[in-house]
């Protein structure tokens, strides 16, 4: 065996790793071999189809299952006497507090969101607990370090936020493809088949901001005696005729835009209604709702290929008849889920009609369902080579090695031969606000923003605390917790429902307030400064907060806005893209570089000083014994 | 698979990596067929990772039984006496990968490695080895070069925490998109053993102290006989003598070849696994078709 595998540093060790996924599967087995013999394993998901081109400890027979359950009893398979733990559960929860992270003598991660490595992040802070980060998107990887006081914290540094668009450009001006996707899925599909009572922007005309009327509300919901047909076509000559023109009546919009086509069913169908029906039989074998399909209906076999807008208009009808005749009863409450292969056959349809109206290239099915859905491409290399890169830094952690912590990014293409790029860690940031309790500033209008407003858009959106505790000096203003005093939780709620300025102990201008999370042993100090206006486009919430970490947004204007999925992030942190855009310049957030933002990433243009020297471990490519030869150019 | 198209089976099963590299690519996997040989911890993450990813077909080639080195960087095999009993390493290996992805044959060749004859190599187009002497690189690698077809060949070493990756894949041509035009250009490799004769003195100055201390090393196990790998900190007076002879000879500086390095080469043969992980993915890229993992050699 191996010496480093003997080491004491080593089989003493207790571990936890955050995450059963791809890194985690790699991790895992790459850990027990390297001679680990406690290792936790904490993950809330359970196995997928989808999961298995990479995650191999899965088998086809375990979907369904615990990653984390499944992960162990692959891994004790071939090293059955160390000991695993596995808990199926959201590292989020109380439980996971800073007493049980101080067990561990270094953790690891292998998440695929931003939300929950910035809880992990705080809670080995609060415990002193080394932290190795790492992420991946198809090629590209990286591996980083933290430890409290001596690296940056993995909050130092700016992280992208998941990209939000402009309501106005969702509802009246797209331009990108992924636009229409938003429109589609989060206006389009959640008006038709979600929760009614929620608030829904699919009328709003581009010059008023105003919402729809009573008239609009009706539009969307079935008559009593409508047939399905006659249903769907309305709605298909609604929101892309009616919608279009009503939008081209406002001349302003279109000075220096191109005019979008509005489109109606009579146009694009050149046959009578009757004859329009798919194949409704190729459906009622399956009593299963989720493998009812248009496209099975309408005999369109491949998803890759890119319809056209006949094709998506009938698997729009299609798509609408088969959710009221096959799946009525979840009408109201469905959300789009990526899985559904009729929720993603309709909102492609949708978005590749809007697309056509405004001139925007089409989509196929493979593509839309990726932009829909936040899909993270992957492969197994990628995973392991950073697994293995992971368990070389955790070993140098627990030697307390701290000369050679390196950051390691895997690049995509190689760069001055290098393909992993070892960099040294920087020290801590010391204006973050996580590691080094800088106090930050809200701008804010006391008089008419109320506690609720700062609770969910300040402290729960921003600084991603889950369980706040809110105190302006000695006085608690509002707090989360199970335990609470009845007279207490409806202080709390009252409080709520305030503007800030009325409080039981007025928040004006010149007062600091002091926010926690006691589960993530996060303190913050928020400095209130009073503004009268604020920017209904560009400050939409009506507060400000700055001198934290704002990640740069790719787009020019920060309009408060509709996003194309939420909190979930891929796998990737600071380096990679977040969603996979096709039309966007990708700018990469700069990491290695000090506290500037919006330069080039340091993976294309290292400074030689910081770049690890030769005896380091790298990865180098020797291609100069090969023989070149330019071949003649092709056009 | 059979056909043109992928399966939906295949289409569901790869989707994240088809949003990688593509449907064609993906085909094209699905067509390779890999020959392997020598399966200690890299192969055997290699092979994990090609057969996840969908190619066609997968040979193994391994007689040895399992001993406890074996088993140390191998997580395909079961540490349970009754279950490796009397079954070679390429055996157990192959019941276990086959697990991982149902849809690519996996299937185990039985016999030496050197033994086999150029129409047995042209059934493939990938070949990697592990775990030989130079000279049977050397020969195969020219059994390779000789198929009409081009095969590519690879040799993967992985000593202690170091590893190194040889790659040949004869004249490969590729294109190289620039701004609004398209250059074709091809890379001619040399073999094996025109790439080992180079003199020190004529390589890149940046050429790692890795791949001279390898070349020590292969030298001195040639030389004395051993199977690779069959090397200890005894030897380390006879490595640093060879050193110094094969330095003069070239007149090239024995410092550029740490003698350092070179005991812990000798000390400590058995893999580290995370350098497996890494040099298993990153060789397991190369299939994928990444197409700037050119180049001759990658140290670890």
């Amino acid at each position: 065996m191996a010496s480093h595998q003997r080491s004491p540093a080593i089989k003493g060790a207790k571990v936890l790793m955050v995450g059963a996924g791809g890194i985690g599967c790699e991790l895992l087995k790459t850990l027990a071999l390297s001679g680990f013999e406690d290792i936790h394993i904490i993950d809330m998901d359970t196995i997928e189809v989808s999961n298995l081109n990479r995650q191999f400890l899965f088998r086809q027979s375990h979907v369904g299952q615990s990653k984390a359950k499944v992960a162990r009893d692959a891994v004790l398979r071939f090293r059955p006497h160390i000991s695993i733990t596995s808990y199926h559960a959201n590292v989020k929860d109380p439980d996971f507090n800073v007493d049980f992270f101080k067990q561990f003598n270094v953790v690891l991660n292998g998440l695929d969101n931003l939300d929950a490595r910035r809880h992990v992040n705080r809670l080995c802070l609060a415990s002193d607990v080394p932290l190795v980060e790492s992420g991946t998107t198809g090629f590209l990887g990286q591996v980083t370090v933290h430890v409290k006081g001596k690296t940056e914290c993995y909050e130092c540094q700016p992280k992208p936020t998941p990209k939000t668009y402009p309501v106005c450009t969702i509802t009246s001006t797209p331009s990108k493809f992924v636009h229409c996707i938003v429109w589609s899925k989060d206006l389009l599909f959640a008006k038709l088949f979600g929760d009614k009572n929620q608030e829904n922007d699919l009328n709003v005309r581009s010059s008023d901001a105003a919402s729809s009327s009573q008239q609009a509300e009706d539009v969307f919901e079935r008559q009593n005696d409508e047939g399905i047909e006659e249903y769907a076509r309305r709605i298909y000559d609604h929101v892309f005729g009616y919608n279009i023109e009503d939008a081209l009546s406002n001349e302003e919009t279109w000075k220096n835009r191109n005019r979008p086509k509005p489109l109606y069913s009579r146009d694009v169908f050149p046959e009578e209604p009757s004859q329009q029906n798919g194949n409704m039989d190729k459906n009622c074998a399956t009593d299963d709702p989720l493998s009812v399909s248009a496209m099975a209906s309408l005999g369109l076999k491949n998803p890759q290929d890119i319809w056209s807008l006949l094709e998506n208009s009938r698997i729009f009808l299609e798509a609408l008849k088969l959710f009221f005749g096959k799946r009525e009863k979840e009408i109201g409450n469905l959300s789009f889920d990526k899985d559904d292969q009729l929720a993603v056959e309709f909102v492609t349809a949708a978005a590749n009609i809007r697309a056509a109206s405004f001139g925007i290239p089409l989509h196929s099915l493979f593509e839309a369902k990726g932009i829909a859905g936040n899909i993270v491409h992957a492969v197994a290399t990628t995973n392991a080579v950073i697994a293995g890169l992971i368990v070389i830094e955790a070993i140098k952690v627990l030697q307390s090695d701290a000369n050679n912590y390196r950051m390691t990014y895997c690049l995509e293409h190689p760069s001055r031969k290098m393909l992993l790029m070892p960099v040294e860690p920087f020290e801590p940031n010391k204006s973050c606000y996580v590691c080094s309790e800088t106090p930050l500033l809200l701008e804010v209008n006391t008089h008419r923003s109320k506690l609720r407003d700062f609770v969910e858009k300040i402290v729960k959106a921003k600084l991603g605390m889950n369980f706040p505790l809110i105190m302006y000096g000695p006085a608690l203003l509002y707090e989360v917790g199970d335990d609470l005093d009845e007279d207490m939780a409806a202080n709390y709620a009252a409080n709520l429902e305030k503007v800030l300025s009325e409080l039981p102990s007025p928040v004006t201008g010149g007062t600091m307030l002091t926010v926690e999370d006691l589960q993530q042993e996060f303190t913050c100090n928020i400095n209130i400064k009073h503004r009268e206006e604020f920017d209904e486009e560009k400050e939409p919430d009506g507060m400000l907060l700055s001198g934290w970490t704002q990640a740069p947004r790719v787009e020019k204007d920060d309009n408060k806005t509709v996003g194309n999925g939420g909190s979930s992030t891929s796998n990737a942190s600071s380096a990679m893209p977040v969603e996979a855009e096709e039309d966007d310049d990708i700018e990469i957030v700069p990491i290695g570089k000090k506290r500037k933002l919006g330069e080039i990433s340091k993976a294309t243009n290292p400074n030689l000083s910081d770049v690890a020297d030769d005896d380091d471990v790298l990865v180098m490519l020797d291609g100069e014994n090969l023989d070149v030869k330019k071949k003649k150019k092709l056009q | 698979m059979d056909g043109e198209e992928l399966t939906e089976q295949e289409t569901a099963l790869y989707d994240r990596q088809i949003r990688v590299w593509g449907v064609d690519a993906q085909r094209r996997l699905s067509k390779a067929h890999i020959l392997v040989s020598g399966m200690k911890g890299t192969v055997v993450e290699f092979c994990k990772n090609i057969v996840l990813a969908g190619v066609g077909s997968l040979t193994l080639v391994d007689s040895r039984e399992v001993t406890e080195e074996a088993l140390s960087a191998n997580f395909l095999i079961p540490p349970d006496e009754n279950v490796y009993s009397g079954k070679t390493l390429a055996e157990l290996c192959c019941d276990s990968l086959k697990d991982f992805n149902p849809m690519v044959r996996v299937s185990v060749e039985k016999g030496d490695i050197s033994s086999f004859g150029g129409d047995f190599y042209g059934r493939f187009d990938v070949v990697v080895i592990s775990s030989c002497s130079f000279a049977t690189k050397k020969l195969i690698n020219e059994k390779c070069r000789k198929v009409s077809k081009r095969v590519a060949f690879y040799t993967v070493d992985c000593r202690d925490s170091c590893g190194e990756i040889y790659v040949d894949l004869q004249n490969y041509t590729y294109s190289k998109k620039k701004l609004d035009e398209t250059d074709e250009c091809q890379l001619q490799y040399p073999s094996f053993e025109e790439a080992v004769a180079i003199p020190w003195r004529a390589l890149p100055r940046k050429v790692t102290k890795l791949y001279l201390a390898m070349r020590v090393i292969e030298r001195f196990e040639e030389a004395e006989g051993r199977n690779p790998g069959e090397i200890s900190i005894a030897d380390l007076p006879g490595v640093l003598k060879l050193k110094k002879e094969l330095c003069d000879a070239q007149s090239f500086n024995e410092s550029h070849v740490p003698d350092a390095l070179l005991e812990r080469l000798v000390s400590d043969t058995s893999e580290f696994p995370p350098v497996c992980a890494i040099l298993g993915g990153i060789l397991g890229q190369v299939p994928a078709l990444n197409p700037l993992l050119m180049q001759t050699h990658f140290h670890f």
